[in-house]
């Protein structure tokens, strides 16, 4: 029941991307090209989905517990430290080269497109290399220091 | 090589009304974040199986997403790249690393974590949407131009 519940929330985030124009990155990086070919639908798509989810947290996290499962999962980290900040400015560096940000590509593997699954690999390989080594190194740096 | 796209306010704000319900669904009934980091970061090195399993589905999820829009409407969505190949393999490196280190993207901390009015999503999305925008102008007008 949980799984197939999931699958379905999986699959109405694929079609909302694949709709939107998240998933192409021509649309994407003319979003972000104000002094070219600007494309501004993207607005559209980060406000729609704003605009639901602001609404339906409210509704959602008042209950005591999650439908299917034991408690809400959120982030209790509160502090603007350095790995959020340079993380985030790498992000965007790779997000404005590519075109593809991982909600986006991954819905768009569905397309079977070579492009998607070249950038899939290298984001696969970045997270893996990322999570091994430098989570781990910052961790100690920051109890270092 | 820049391609001109054309403006879709009514699909993207469809689109993203979409991503929206998903995210408000998956918290109803499972407690958890819809990000996209997540779902992959999670993949790899997983805390359990169970951590797992419920990731992968949802990955399916979205995977199938594009086939529906394909089955319903007889088009795949569009999926313009205009960027090279080893543009796609940095940027999806730089992507995976930043993603990793700032625990999120466009879909955990642009529409999650601002909903929940989390500092630091909101931070974050500040900081990633400067530097793509940074990143495409560089490229397209001052290296491309």
């Amino acid at each position: 029941m949980r799984l197939i519940s999931v699958f379905f929330v999986g699959l109405i985030f694929g079609v909302g991307i694949s709709i939107s124009g998240m998933a192409n990155p021509a649309k994407v990086l003319n979003f972000f090209d104000l002094a070219g070919t600007w494309d501004p639908s993207l607005a559209f798509v980060m406000g729609g989905a704003l605009i639901v989810t602001f609404i339906g947290y409210r509704v959602v996290l008042k209950q005591p517990a999650p439908i299917l499962g034991a408690r809400f999962h959120l982030p209790s980290d509160q502090a603007l430290d350095l790995p959020l900040v340079g993380g985030s400015a790498l992000f965007g560096l790779g997000w404005g080269i590519a075109g593809f940000c991982p909600g986006g590509a991954l819905p768009a593997i569905g397309t079977g497109k070579t492009e998607v699954l070249i950038f899939v690999a290298a984001l696969l390989a970045g997270i893996f290399f990322a999570k091994v080594f430098l989570v781990t190194l910052v961790s100690r740096l920051t109890a270092s220091a | 090589m820049i391609m001109e796209t054309v403006f879709t306010p009514l699909q993207s704000l469809a689109g993203g009304l979409l991503i929206g319900l998903s995210a408000v669904l998956l918290m109803a009934t499972t407690g958890r974040i819809m990000g996209a980091t997540g779902v992959v970061a999670g993949l790899i090195r997983p805390a359990s199986t169970s951590e797992f399993t419920w990731r992968a589905v949802l990955l399916a999820g979205m995977i199938t997403g594009p086939l529906v829009v394909y089955a319903l409407t007889g088009q795949m969505p569009e999926v313009q790249v205009p960027i090279s190949s080893p543009m796609l393999i940095a940027g999806g490196l730089i992507v995976g690393i930043g993603v990793t280190l700032g625990s999120g993207c466009t879909s955990g901390h642009g529409v999650c974590g601002i909903a929940r009015l989390s500092w630091r999503s909101i931070v974050a999305t500040l900081i990633f949407m400067v530097t793509t925008g940074m990143t495409v102008f560089i490229i397209r007008h001052v290296i491309g131009g």
